[in-house]
């Protein structure tokens, strides 16, 4: 049983007011350096003795593992480690690739997401993917937004502009693109393209927001922007970040999950893994010795 | 030495290169030139007023290419409305749907098909589409616009699908995937990102299909029944610009006004096309500058 530093979660709050009222950053996560209140957290994904196949080549090998309800959980490794496979083995966008195979079994709220009654495209719906080039579609930045509502079924204009404005507030990038809804997505910086690709996830209210090194591709002061807002999106949100940025990790994730070669080598609590590993392979690499 | 080498092989590519304007201006010159005569003789006016195209009328003979026009852009528009439907659907269908063995199927098929010759396309039309059509809408001959139609929009259909195929599989696959993961389906994805990204392609495609079906005369000439009446429906008998022409020349006297008359119906559709071609490089440059 995992247990973690956080502080209890608002949940008797409707979600708008949340948002709304949020305070900066900066004092979240004070409140949460702060925080003495132990709480045990739920399960959502749990992957057990799960293996990962492209073609002949395995990628993951008897990977078990918890991910925990509305934490940050950082998954770490070197390049070709599996992290990402792993990653994307939760909204099975690995079904894309020919010739993969998944062994094992990986469950979320308790139901295997590989069984074959399951709707991929519900699963994809409750477990949003933000990528690692910013890939806003060719649309304006209110059509990006609200193309995932639009194609699960809301037609409704002003259910859509309530839900673009929201995602855009909860993404932290309303105040900036507010007036210009109708220009192109792409006309955006880098940064600001990110933030509309995770407003465009949070669109479809996921459960689960999955990130694929989403600031790898971003200067610094648009990484630090990307970093608070997914700390503050933690309190609504299970995420799943893949990073090579080892301070990052350290951050802003609770859990730090350490990959190598194919194989889970360790995980825990992210101030354990990096203050105190168990494996020395973990160590050598989060003090930089290889990776 | 070598500079002269490298200099003669500049020059030799250019005039290459320049030839291919040399020709054009050479063609445009030459159908001014010489429906000069019957511009001046017969008069601007009259070519396009309202009327039939009989130069060989023994009294009173009449030179109006009204009906010609009609029956071109009949049979135009009408092999449009199937090739690009079908072609852009087949072209969907290699690029995004088909397994690739099947588009190793598909896709020699398709060129074969654009290597059909026209003469044989028109035997086609003689024999399967026409009694199929007068039976179909119980006509006494099958021999009519639609048939034209349906055998143009047949030979345009490769050009359709090579040039919409090309757009479509262009089309980044980080649109795709970002579609996918939001939960979309294939035919969400497909239907409202992938195919808007392709548009400006998808518009080139059409416009060269056009292009192609305007300036067609062997198909078309053995198909449409070559009537100079005016057409009402695409059940009528049509004559086109080209097949006029094709039709005329071997036998009208040189020099007379009918013989410059038919190169002035060459000079119109001429330009036709090349406006055709305008519009469509306008529309091209116009989505790339957008994107």
């Amino acid at each position: 049983m995992i247990i973690a530093d956080k502080p209890q979660k608002n949940s008797e709050l409707p979600q708008e007011i949340k948002v709304k009222e949020q305070p900066r950053i900066v004092t979240k996560l004070s409140q949460k350096a702060k925080s003495s209140n132990v709480v045990q957290q739920k399960t959502k994904v749990k992957a057990e003795a799960l293996s990962f196949y492209y073609g002949p080549t395995r990628a993951l090998t008897d990977i078990s593992f918890d991910i925990i309800a509305n934490e940050v959980t950082a998954l770490i490794g070197p390049s070709g480690c599996g992290k990402t496979t792993f990653l994307r083995i939760i909204n099975r966008m690995n079904d894309l690739i020919l010739g993969s195979r998944v062994e094992g079994k990986v469950s979320i709220d308790g139901k295997d997401i590989y069984e074959s009654s399951v709707d991929v495209v519900e699963l994809r719906r409750r477990v949003g993917l933000v990528f690692q080039q910013p890939n806003p579609f060719p649309k304006s930045i209110y059509e990006n937004v609200a193309y995932g509502p639009r194609i699960h079924g809301i037609k409704k204009r002003a259910i859509l502009d309530e839900i673009v404005e929201k995602s855009l507030t909860q993404a932290a990038l309303w105040d900036e693109v507010k007036d210009r809804l109708k220009e192109f997505g792409l006309s955006l910086s880098g940064g600001q393209q990110q933030r509309l690709c995770i407003a465009r996830v949070l669109a479809v209210r996921p459960e689960i927001i999955l990130m694929d090194e989403p600031t790898s591709a971003l200067d610094p002061v648009a990484t630090q922007r990307i970093e608070d807002l997914i700390r503050t999106l933690a309190s609504d949100y299970t995420i799943i970040i893949v990073t090579h940025n080892m301070q990052q990790a350290a951050r802003i994730s609770d859990t730090t999950a350490f990959f190598l070669l194919g194989e889970l080598v360790e995980w825990g609590k992210t101030s354990q893994i990096f203050t105190r590993p168990r494996d020395s392979k973990t160590e050598e690499y989060i003090t930089g010795r290889f990776g | 030495m070598q500079r002269f080498k490298e200099k003669s092989v500049r020059y030799f590519f250019m005039v290459c290169g320049l030839l291919s304007i040399v020709i054009l201006f050479g063609i445009f010159y030459l159908l001014l030139n010489s429906s000069f005569p019957a511009i001046s003789k017969v008069g601007i006016k009259a070519f396009f007023a309202e009327g039939y195209w009989n130069p060989t009328a023994f009294s009173g003979p009449q030179y109006s290419i009204w009906n010609l026009i009609k029956g071109t852009f009949m049979v135009g528009a009408g092999s449009l409305i199937i090739a690009v439907p079908l072609g852009v659907a087949c072209a969907a269908y290699l690029a995004e749907i088909a397994s690739t063995r099947e588009r190793e199927i598909f896709k020699p098929i398709i060129e074969i098909l654009a290597g059909i010759p026209s003469v044989v396309l028109g035997f086609f039309g003689l024999v399967v589409v026409a009694p199929l059509l007068s039976r179909l809408f119980n006509i006494p001959t099958g021999i009519n616009a639609l048939n034209g139609s349906i055998l143009v929009g047949i030979m345009a259909l490769p050009t359709v699908i090579t040039i919409a195929e090309d757009a479509i599989s262009s089309v980044p696959q980080n649109y795709k995937h970002a579609s996918l993961a939001l939960g979309a389906t294939r035919w969400q994805t497909l239907r409202k990102v992938i195919l808007p990204a392709a548009l400006s392609g998808i518009i080139a495609a059409s416009m060269l299909g056009m292009g192609r079906a305007i300036g067609e005369t062997m198909t078309v000439l053995m198909a449409t029944g070559n009537a100079l009446a005016n057409p009402s429906s695409f059940l009528d008998s049509v004559r086109t610009l080209s097949a006029n022409i094709a039709i005329e020349m071997g036998e009208v006297p040189m020099g007379s006004v009918h013989f410059h008359s038919l190169f002035f119906v060459g000079l119109v559709l001429f330009l036709i096309t090349f406006v055709i071609n305008l519009i469509a490089d306008l529309i091209f440059q116009h989505y790339r500058e957008g994107a």
